[in-house]
């Protein structure tokens, strides 16, 4: 048993860890961010994705303990933080995924997500096969990820205008995504 | 309400305002921020974790037991083996041939024999290695057709004395008197390897005991109501005792759809214990529990006039069940039953035998029993469309059995859009320019399909509503809507706010869906089947027009007005002929509220009555059917037998889309799962009955770069009984792709793929062979 000084989603935490327990175990036991998933637990299906220093990484293949240094962001610290207008705004990936039918069970797309957040934090204009390549470690099983790749697209062609964080729910046309064409 | 009261193809209020449009899922935010909670994110105060035993041996009796080192480890609340749950239970009533952990014998590597609760994982997981087991080996059956000759020794007792699990014989029509007169016959052998669902969450479930002793399960199940049952069953506690709860849910494809072990185990750990229990199975685990695609061979024959005609079909099968019967008693029927559209034919038979053997356990996977015949004849149809130089698409053409009619084994017909399925795959793929024109090693192939939107057999004989929507109405406007139906991620509670909104012109924002939550819905028979959209849609229809007919009611005497000039929508009810008198949706509820006291209404569905006249002939009964039609693109490397799918176009026929991205979504996840499932994925265990690799890595699924474009087409034949002429999009999509592979790859290289699935090495053996036969006969378009 350690205790570990960790950053998450931008707090700082420290956390009574196992020396074996890894990443996934220290968010979804010790500190109840249940966002990430736990798969496989065994580095097959990526559903477990975080981000560290805005990197994909399996959170259920690194011992908590690495992560000590590193920034570490998981689903629910994708969203940038509330602006103070009290209206929910999330990451433009968060919103495309919504407005697309990525989001099906719904269960391996916080990895998805962040894989997708990773690409386009370096990537600002990924093409088809640059984002095949940057989600090929998460496996989905609803979607035959036509509509995540989509959804991917969409969110770069709404980050290019300058647009995409709007999460607005308030009524039919926040619930209407824009005919983009995202609909086949 | 029954079916006989038509809801009708139009929108309640002149133009649909939600209904047909892109919408987001209602639980698409809670999703896309990670605040959705699924079985394994909920966590209890004092809760105790469980894990199980499993068998090593595929079959063997059970001598002993000894539990009592488990029970004195430290950090041990609870050990419970098959004596404490000592009541079979089974999905089909008729087969109750399971139980939650192994009386008596176990019968496959993997069988549950005991469960463990204690204060952490760990510590469960070392007080199963204490556990003691004298096992008596018992003779294995790997092998089907061993399963079939041999009666000794059995794997489960039946009246019989042999390992047949279920057969189905059916005939229709002068079927051998067919055969003769017809001048083509193809007769072929064909077979279906295993697959398994693989939902990327695993099974997981959590039960809690109260103080007055009141059971909550909450479970990632897809069929909560037979949930229900089983557990007062076997637990021998009465169901107003037990509340189930199935929290959001990691994917299910049929492969949530039976009460599993751990339901009853942490159920009976919560009571011995007195503290909540929660079982989270290894995907390994999961791999054991399995209930996938069942293999099957397949023995086709086929009888046409030359001008490409259907006189017959003769099939017999063989089913490899695994070790339980699951739905196999459907699974039988379905793999004979749903074969008989789209085509029109006027004689068929069919031989359908369900053997035990000592695996896994097959069940329904998407498609349930009916996507391996699919590939069976499908294929066969491209082999006859070869033989007769007919285009095969002109040949499914010819047979297309049409709307209003009815098939060879009296299954009513009502929509059916197959035609144009046929003529966008057609179009979109330009196959009249494609096929046979690709060059060296490419190729297209299509394939046609149908499928049921639920059927009127309930599973267990009851004359009850197969469907249930309660709506209460607060007067903030707020509307909740309970919904027994499971929503597996397909959308089903989505779907019922979209239809609650529409009919009483609300806005999204103003609703709330309660589902799939014992205590608080009124009863849903589960996400399986094709079954929700169908069926739910209605009873949200039905009791949505009740409601709304009381606060038109209302308002046209609010207004002094008739009803016919009241209109609710958008959030707001007015007056179409005075633009001036309107108001909030809430204003108009609380007029309503004062009219007729609290505001509430419940709706129904079931379906009329079905079938052929004949033993058998309600299973596959369907109110409605879907058609699909499927062409896919591949390029074959001769070198490296490696299958390239370069593209696949869908067309399905779900009668109207309610939400076409949800519907999307449905064919695309369909056809890749199709896909995938010929080409990389095996569900296998080795001649000792060890599985071959339970894992995501050894059991390949296909990712981004494996996954070919897909194009959804969706056609809308408007059904007549469907919730706006809707029909079912989960399933149907899947079962063509394989087979138009198949004969994709024929076009392509010109060797007949009859087995799945389609691995280089086999691609590669068929090429070999077909370069054999082509020196010592050069005969243009001979076979593998």
């Amino acid at each position: 048993m350690r205790v570990l000084q960790l950053e998450i989603n931008g707090d700082a935490r420290e956390v009574a860890a196992h020396d074996h327990w890894t990443l996934l175990e220290v968010l979804r036991y010790s500190l109840g961010l249940v966002g990430s998933k736990q798969g496989c637990d065994k580095g097959d299906c990526g559903s477990c994705t975080v981000l560290f220093d805005g990197k994909p990484v399996l959170s259920c293949l690194t011992l908590a303990g690495s992560a000590v240094g590193h920034q570490v962001t998981t689903i629910e610290g994708l969203a940038p933080k509330p602006t103070g207008t009290l209206q929910p705004v999330l990451d433009p990936v968060q919103v495309a995924f919504n407005d697309c039918g990525a989001l099906q069970c719904g269960f391996c797309q916080p990895g998805m997500m962040l894989s997708a957040r990773a690409l386009l934090n370096t990537n600002a204009e990924p093409s088809r096969e640059e984002i095949h390549q940057a989600l090929s470690g998460n496996l989905c099983r609803c979607t035959g990820y036509t509509q995540i790749v989509q959804a991917v697209e969409t969110a770069v062609a709404r980050i290019a205008q300058g647009d995409g964080a709007s999460a607005s729910n308030d009524g039919a046309a926040g619930h209407s995504p824009p005919d983009d064409g995202v609909s086949a | 309400m029954s079916a006989r009261d038509q809801h009708g193809l139009a929108a309640p209020h002149g133009d649909f305002q939600i209904i047909g449009k892109p919408q987001r899922k209602i639980d698409g935010a809670a999703k896309a921020t990670g605040s959705a909670l699924y079985t394994d994110d909920l966590t209890l105060p004092g809760m105790l974790h469980a894990k199980t035993l499993r068998s090593p041996h595929p079959h063997a009796r059970i001598v002993s037991i000894d539990t009592s080192a488990a029970q004195a480890l430290p950090g041990v609340h609870g050990v419970i083996t098959g004596k404490d749950l000592p009541t079979p239970y089974g999905v089909i009533p008729w087969t109750p041939d399971e139980t939650a952990l192994a009386v008596g014998k176990v019968r496959f590597i993997g069988d549950e024999v005991a469960a463990v609760a204690a204060v952490d994982e760990d510590t469960a997981l070392r007080a199963l290695e204490l556990i003691q087991v004298e096992y008596e080996v018992l003779h294995s059956y790997q092998d089907p057709k061993e399963a079939l000759e041999r009666d000794e020794p059995t794997i489960h007792q039946n009246k019989r004395g042999n390992n047949v699990s279920k057969r189905v014989k059916l005939d229709f029509g002068e079927v051998d008197q067919a055969f003769e007169a017809s001048p083509v016959v193809i007769k072929g052998d064909y077979s279906f390897h295993g697959s398994t669902h693989a939902a990327i969450e695993p099974h997981c479930a959590l039960a809690q005991v109260d103080g007055d002793g009141l059971l909550t399960l909450w479970s990632a199940t897809q069929i909560t109501h037979y949930v229900h049952r089983a557990l007062s069953s076997v637990l021998d506690l009465a169901p107003h005792r037990i509340r189930v709860i199935q929290p959001a849910i990691g994917g299910a494809f049929g492969g949530k759809s039976d009460p599993f072990s751990l339901e009853f185990c942490v159920a009976k750990l919560a009571q011995i214990t007195g503290r909540p229990v929660k079982m989270l199975w290894a995907r390994e685990e999961v791999f054991y529990a399995h209930r996938g695609r069942h293999p099957m061979e397949m023995q086709y024959s086929l009888a046409a006039n030359e001008d490409g005609k259907i006189q017959g079909v003769d099939a017999r099968i063989l089913i490899d069940g695994g070790s339980y019967s699951s739905f196999g008693l459907v699974t039988t029927y379905y793999s004979g039953q749903l074969l008989t559209g789209p085509y029109d034919f006027p004689t068929y038979r069919f031989d359908s035998t369900r053997v035990f053997t000592n695996k896994p356990p097959c069940g329904p996977k998407r498609g349930h029993g009916s996507v391996q015949p699919r590939f069976a004849f499908e294929v066969q149809l491209d082999e006859l469309a070869e033989k007769l130089s007919i285009d095969p698409i002109e040949l499914r053409r010819r047979n297309s059995i049409g709307p209003q009619t009815k098939t060879v084994n009296g299954q009513r017909i009502t929509s059916c859009g197959f035609d144009e399925c046929l003529l966008q795959v057609e179009e979109a793929s330009d196959w009249k320019n494609k096929r046979q024109n690709l060059g060296s090693g490419k190729g297209v192939g299509v394939a046609g399909s149908m499928y049921i939107s639920g059927t009127n057999y309930p599973i267990y004989p009851n004359e009850m509503p197969q469907a249930g929507i309660q709506i209460k109405v607060d007067r903030s406007g707020v509307v909740t809507v309970f919904s027994g139906a499971n929503d597996i991620g397909q959308g089903s509670s989505s779907m019922v706010a979209y239809v609650v909104a529409e009919e009483l012109g609300l806005t999204l924002d103003m609703l709330r869906v309660v589902a799939a939550d014992t205590d608080l819905c009124p009863v849903d028979l589960g996400a399986y089947s094709s079954r929700v959209t169908f069926m739910v849609g209605n009873a949200a229809i039905d009791a949505s027009r009740k409601l709304r007919k009381l606060v038109v009611g209302s308002l046209a005497k609010h207004w002094d007005v008739e009803e016919r000039r009241v209109r609710l929508v958008k959030g707001e009810a007015l007056d179409l002929e005075d633009p001036e008198r309107h108001m909030t949706m809430a204003e108009a509820f609380q007029i309503a509220e004062v009219e007729h006291d609290t505001l509430g209404a419940t709706g129904s569905y079931n379906t009329p009555t079905l079938g052929g006249d004949y033993r058998g002939g309600s299973i596959g009964a369907s109110p409605a059917y879907s058609f699909s039609a499927h062409v896919v693109e591949v390029e074959v490397d001769e070198e490296t037998g490696r299958i390239d799918v370069q593209e696949v176009w869908c067309a399905h026929d779900c009668g109207k889309a309610l939400n076409p991205i949800l519907v999307s979504g449905q064919i695309e996840g369909s056809v890749y799962m199709g896909i995938a499932e010929a080409l990389y994925e095996h569900h296998r265990t080795n001649r000792f009955g060890l599985h071959s690799g339970p894992s995501l890595l050894d059991y390949p699924l296909a990712t981004t770069l494996d996954t070919p474009e897909i194009k959804s087409l969706i056609v809308e034949s408007n059904d007549p009984e469907g919730p706006y002429g809707a029909k079912e999009a989960g399933e149907g999509p899947l079962h063509s792709a394989i087979p138009a592979l198949s004969n994709a790859i024929f076009d392509a290289v010109g060797i007949r793929l009859r087995h799945l699935p389609f691995t280089p090495d086999v691609v590669l053996r068929a090429l070999r062979e077909k370069r054999t036969n082509d020196n010592q006969a050069p005969s243009p378009g001979s076979d593998a």
